[in-house]
């Protein structure tokens, strides 16, 4: 299974599971989880092109390395804003969080 | 300094301008002073026109002034603006000054507390100032400018009073029927400048004497006819007297000024100007309207009771007399007596004027507000309470008469002599106008005389305003001696003869036989006129005595009753056709009015019955039925069907797409991602 395509498939499938994820779950931490498994789904495409898609430089694990600082970065405020939701809301359900609708 | 004549010219046509306008500006301020202001700039004229007046002794053929700029070229024409002054612009200039000032002199007492006073005094001097122009104007185009004007100053002054309507559909009626004149002159102007190419009065005579008509005679007679259109008006000829004799409405000192210097005398001194192109049928036109014109409104005076009316009517008659003379050719005469004429009808106007004037105070005093102040059957005997108004207006009358000694005599005289002479040259009809010119003086003498003794002699007609009538103030008075003693002859034969009914003075001196260029031999008609100057001279001495004997016996000694002899002569309707002044107005209002009216009602009924109220509104009828239509198109088809159904649409979209937007993130995300799928589909199957 050393081929590009094995390894789209493991992004696509993962890709899904995330979209699925944030799509369906109404609680906010497992709306995060999802787009970190979208995001991990992404580095495994960057890395797999770069491994087969002919590249002599490392472009594509630099872009993941990039990508993981950002996912860390976007863990850290986005969990500020779900605890800062809690404190104020006493709820993580995204559906509660409904203060600007008219 | 050459140009003192120009210097001098400018300011005795502008400093009555400047009076009116500072009057007219400020006049509210200066009040009861405001002739102060007149009286000075009127007084300095006065001076100037006397230094252009001792050059006429000079007697050179050059005119004292003559000069003029350019006003505006208009293609190949250049319109030129100037003075010309000549002996008899000289002459005319003096009077005129004169005149006005002696009239603004009497005013200050005559108007005395009126609440326009101030702006009488401007309305004087802006008809001083228009006269002067005409006077002083070398151009026709100039002198139309000017003409008009007096037109509308004469205008202003004689509905002086509006508040009464008689006075304001006075100054209505002299306004228009000078118009009907003065269309006349502008075409005749037009055709002059149109043929010889200027309205220089010189360089018309010019060209006409090189022959500029020669191939169209009848062309310059209809130009000179038409050019004595605007002296009909101005001057009051038949049949365009109608409008002076209601002029009295205006202040009786304006009358004078009217009667006697500016408004009348323009006619005839622009005849006076342009008589060397007149042709000898023009002029015998001329004449001929200048006899009927002396002959009617001498009979007409007899039978008025309104002193104002009589004057005004013997106005009439003695310009008939001044046109007639030019008509014949006696051009000199014909100018003499509208010299002396203005001294002697001025006097006789200020004399009525300081008659109203004792008259309206008398009944003010006993409050009688009924009585007619201008009517001669409520005076009598005034003799003895106004000795000084009695005493001039006895020399005025004898002058108007002309009876020897006083000027009259000598001016008309000289006028009978030439229509006599031109009887003696052309015989057949032309006897009409020695038989109207004799005829008219008998008449003179007989109403000049009517209105002495009905006014100053005989029993007073109501004894207690008798006894209320007192002599006018100095400065009305002042000007009625001044006057009277220029209305003798003595000042018109000095320096050459004292003989007082010789007719060679400075006058004849200063305003030589000039020629015309258009066909008559002056020659010929000066032989004529010497020598039928002794038989005129006889006869009009005759019936002179005549008409004062006549007077005399009716009026004075009461031989014969005035009101049996007027009804036996209304048998025939004479008195009644005279008193009715010939029906005259009575015969424009049925030939010129009535149809007119008639006509404009026919015209009026279908402008509103026909055209406005059928076409016009037929039209508003079609417009507002289309418009029903294409309302209703517009609002049930384009307002209801597109633009409705644009918002219908716009809306039902909205209304069902507006379930998507429910902030439910999640939804989005879902709808982002299934038009990704969407479009990789699309990209992947393009590919």
């Amino acid at each position: 299974m050393d081929s590009l395509q094995s390894y789209l498939v493991i992004a696509a499938i993962l890709f899904s599971i995330g979209i699925y994820g944030v799509i369906t779950r109404k609680n906010a931490i497992a709306i995060l989880m999802g787009i970190e498994l979208i995001l991990n789904s992404a580095n495994i495409n960057f890395i797999a092109f770069n491994r087969f898609g002919g590249m002599e430089n490392l472009d594509g694990h630099v872009f993941s390395i990039f990508v993981i600082v950002l996912a860390a970065a976007e863990a850290a405020v986005a969990l500020a804003i779900v605890i800062n939701l809690f404190k104020n809301i006493g709820s993580v359900d995204v559906d509660d969080a409904d203060l600007l609708k008219g | 300094m050459e140009n003192i004549p120009l210097t001098l010219a400018l300011l005795n046509l502008f400093l009555p301008l400047i009076s009116f306008i500072i009057l007219i500006f400020f006049g509210k301020k200066l009040g009861s002073y405001a002739h102060w202001v007149s009286l000075a700039l009127i007084g300095l004229m006065l001076c100037i026109t006397g230094s252009l007046f001792v050059n006429i002794f000079h007697l050179s053929e050059t005119p004292i002034l003559s000069t003029s700029i350019q006003w505006f070229t208009t293609g190949s024409f250049t319109v030129k603006l100037g003075f010309l002054i000549n002996n008899v612009a000289a002459i005319m200039l003096f009077v005129v000054a004169l005149i006005s000032f002696l009239v603004h002199l009497y005013s200050v007492g005559y108007m005395k507390g009126d609440p326009r006073y101030s702006r009488y005094f401007a309305y004087l001097g802006i008809f001083t100032f228009s006269m002067n122009g005409i006077v002083l104007a070398d151009s026709l185009l100039m002198m139309y400018i000017f003409w008009e004007l007096v037109g509308l100053s004469s205008y202003l002054l004689i509905g002086f009073w509006f508040e009464k309507d008689s006075a304001a559909d006075a100054c209505k009626k002299a306004f228009l029927t000078n118009r009907v004149g003065d269309i006349g002159m502008f075409i005749g102007i037009m055709i002059l400048f149109f043929t010889v190419g200027t309205f220089q009065i010189d360089g018309l005579i010019e060209g006409v004497r090189n022959g500029a008509f020669a191939e169209n005679m009848t062309l310059l007679t209809i130009a000179g006819i038409l050019l004595f259109m605007g002296a009909v008006g101005k001057s009051a000829q038949f049949p365009l007297h109608i409008w002076l004799p209601d002029a009295m409405e205006g202040p009786t000192p304006v009358s004078a000024l009217i009667h006697a210097a500016t408004m009348v005398a323009a006619g005839v001194y622009m005849v006076v100007r342009i008589f060397p192109i007149l042709t000898p049928d023009a002029l015998e036109i001329i004449a001929y309207v200048g006899g009927i014109t002396a002959i009617m409104a001498a009979i007409i005076a007899v039978t008025q009771n309104d002193i104002k009316r009589v004057l005004a009517y013997s106005t009439v008659s003695q310009l008939g007399y001044m046109i007639m003379a030019l008509g014949v050719g006696a051009y000199q005469a014909g100018f003499f007596h509208l010299t002396t004429h203005a001294m002697f009808k001025a006097c006789l106007f200020l004399c009525s004027g300081s008659i109203i004037y004792a008259m309206h105070h008398a009944l003010h005093e006993i409050k009688d507000h009924d009585t007619d102040s201008q009517d001669m059957r409520n005076m009598g005997g005034l003799k003895d309470k106004m000795p000084i108004t009695f005493w001039t207006m006895l020399i005025a009358t004898l002058a108007i008469s002309g009876v020897p000694f006083f000027s009259g005599f000598l001016s008309k005289d000289a006028i009978l002599a030439g229509t006599l002479s031109y009887y003696n040259l052309h015989h057949g009809w032309t006897i009409f106008l020695p038989l109207a010119g004799f005829g008219a003086a008998v008449i003179t003498a007989f109403y000049m005389f009517r209105l002495i003794f009905l006014t100053f002699f005989g029993k007073p007609a109501n004894d207690k305003v008798f006894s209320h009538i007192n002599e006018s103030p100095i400065q009305m008075t002042f000007p009625l001696i001044l006057l009277a003693g220029l209305s003798f002859a003595l000042f018109f034969t000095m320096p050459f003869s004292l003989n007082p009914i010789s007719n060679h003075g400075w006058f004849t001196h200063a305003v030589p036989m000039i020629d015309n260029v258009a066909g008559l031999d002056m020659h010929v008609v000066e032989e004529g006129i010497h020598h039928a100057h002794y038989s005129a001279m006889g006869i009009s001495l005759v019936v002179a005595a005549i008409g004062i004997f006549l007077a005399v016996l009716f009026y004075l000694l009461k031989k014969v009753d005035a009101g049996r002899v007027a009804r036996m002569a209304n048998k025939l309707k004479l008195y009644n056709l005279s008193f009715n002044k010939f029906y005259i107005d009575e015969i424009y209002n049925l030939i010129i009015y009535k149809p007119f009216l008639a006509l404009s009602r026919i015209c009026s009924k279908l402008d509103w019955d026909v055209y406005d109220q059928r076409f016009i509104d037929g039209w508003g009828w079609l417009t507002i039925k289309l418009s029903n239509k294409s309302g209703e198109v517009d609002y049930n088809w384009l307002d209801k069907k597109v633009v409705d159904g644009f918002g219908k649409i716009t809306q039902y979209f909205g209304r069902n797409l507006k379930s998507t937007q429910n902030g439910v993130v999640q939804n989005y995300l879902l709808g982002g991602l299934l038009g990704v799928l969407f479009l990789i589909i699309l990209i992947t199957n393009i590919n």
